[in-house]
């Protein structure tokens, strides 16, 4: 017998299969884009402990009602206006103990941003496009005030021109080269000086 | 002269496409990867509100999603026009939360059971008294790190 070659596979109809897949694939993807406002629910407390006193200046009220109207310390108030005034009763530094507050350290408004609670109600006809709204605002106002504490503290730890936003988002990047436990750090720190303290009345 | 005359034999070479397998198989292999098939057919209307200080849903924790909404118009006749809870492929009542965290907590490996994140992806139509009946299961079932899945976007979008 003569010796034969393996005949060649064809593979020209190898880019249609693939085209085939490639199709296939391209149809069903779904790129994800799942991002959110995260929050903690308290844990339900059974025990009997009195809740601890906050006096009413420490108290930021927002309460929105059935209509999705906003009201704020008793007043009426629309959502675009809910920001500056959640910044301005967190950065009040009524008591003067807060170093880098640039409030207006009014005596019937918050102590310090340490003591300062920001309590949300709803009924149960508010609409969801609207509770996010505020929830929204009343985070961007916290982000706002952390925001410039970090360009102040980041200047001195050397992350400087970085905000909390910024910071954050470095310490979850790979790639970033820096300080990884120094930024975390001044992350941590500025939690601390800025919690926030979101209540949420059942 | 005969000589360089000859290569001007007018046809075009035909264009070399052995490489376009390559080429493919590439992009399908990138589209592979990217691929996640969607888990859950959605049986209630789910457009989401929209906010602009969001945090990324870390893909590395686990994640249990529970969707809001009005039934979809295929439903609406047996499940009427109230918002309805979805979890995996069926509407599902309130009581119901509770075995269901459960559940997907059994099928996570233990160390991760601390980090699972509740993703709610609320329908911006509903109202806030369905999702504050879910928020109380959740702490019932002290599933406690909850995420308000939204949309990028100003938030004056969600008024229309």
């Amino acid at each position: 017998m003569a010796k034969r070659a393996a005949p060649e596979v064809n593979a020209g109809s190898m880019a249609d299969i693939a085209f085939l897949l490639l199709i296939f694939f391209l149809v069903t993807t779904t790129i994800p884009k799942d991002s959110g406002i995260s929050r903690k629910l308290p844990p339900i407390d059974e025990s009997e402990t009195e809740p601890p006193i906050i006096r009413q200046k420490n108290i930021f009220t927002v309460s929105l009602n059935n209509r999705n109207q906003m009201l704020v310390e008793e007043n009426l108030m629309e959502i675009e206006d809910l920001r500056a005034a959640a910044v301005e009763f967190l950065d009040n530094n009524g008591d003067g103990t807060c170093t880098f507050c640039k409030g207006k350290r009014d005596p019937n408004s918050s102590d310090n941003p340490d003591k300062a609670v920001i309590s949300l109600k709803n009924e149960r006809e508010t609409s969801y496009a609207t509770y996010i709204s505020v929830q929204n605002e009343l985070v961007a106002a916290y982000n706002e005030l952390r925001n410039r504490r970090a360009l102040e503290i980041g200047a001195q730890k050397g992350f400087p021109n970085m905000n909390f936003i910024e910071m954050q988002a470095k310490l979850d990047d790979v790639r970033w080269s820096g300080n990884k436990t120094k930024l975390k750090e001044v992350i941590e720190q500025i939690q601390l000086e800025i919690p926030q303290k979101l209540s949420e009345v059942q | 002269m005969a000589k360089f005359n000859k290569k001007k034999s007018g046809d075009l070479p035909p264009v070399n496409t052995a490489a376009l397998p390559d080429i493919v198989f590439m992009l399908l292999f990138f589209f592979m990867v990217a691929t996640v098939m969607r888990e859950n057919t959605l049986k209630i209307a789910n457009i989401l509100p929209v906010a602009n200080q969001v945090e990324k849903l870390d893909k590395k924790n686990p994640i249990s999603y529970i969707y809001i909404g009005k039934p979809s118009d295929n439903y609406a006749s047996k499940f009427g026009t109230e918002a309805r809870i979805q979890l995996n492929d069926d509407f599902a009542d309130v009581s119901e939360i509770v075995p269901f965290i459960n559940q997907e907590r059994a099928a996570l490996r233990e160390e991760l059971i601390p980090f699972l994140t509740v993703s709610l992806k609320v329908d911006k139509k509903s109202n806030m008294g369905i999702v504050g009946d879910v928020k109380q299961e959740l702490r019932k079932a002290n599933a406690l790190k909850i995420n308000y899945t939204t949309g990028t976007g100003d938030v004056s979008a969600n008024a229309e």
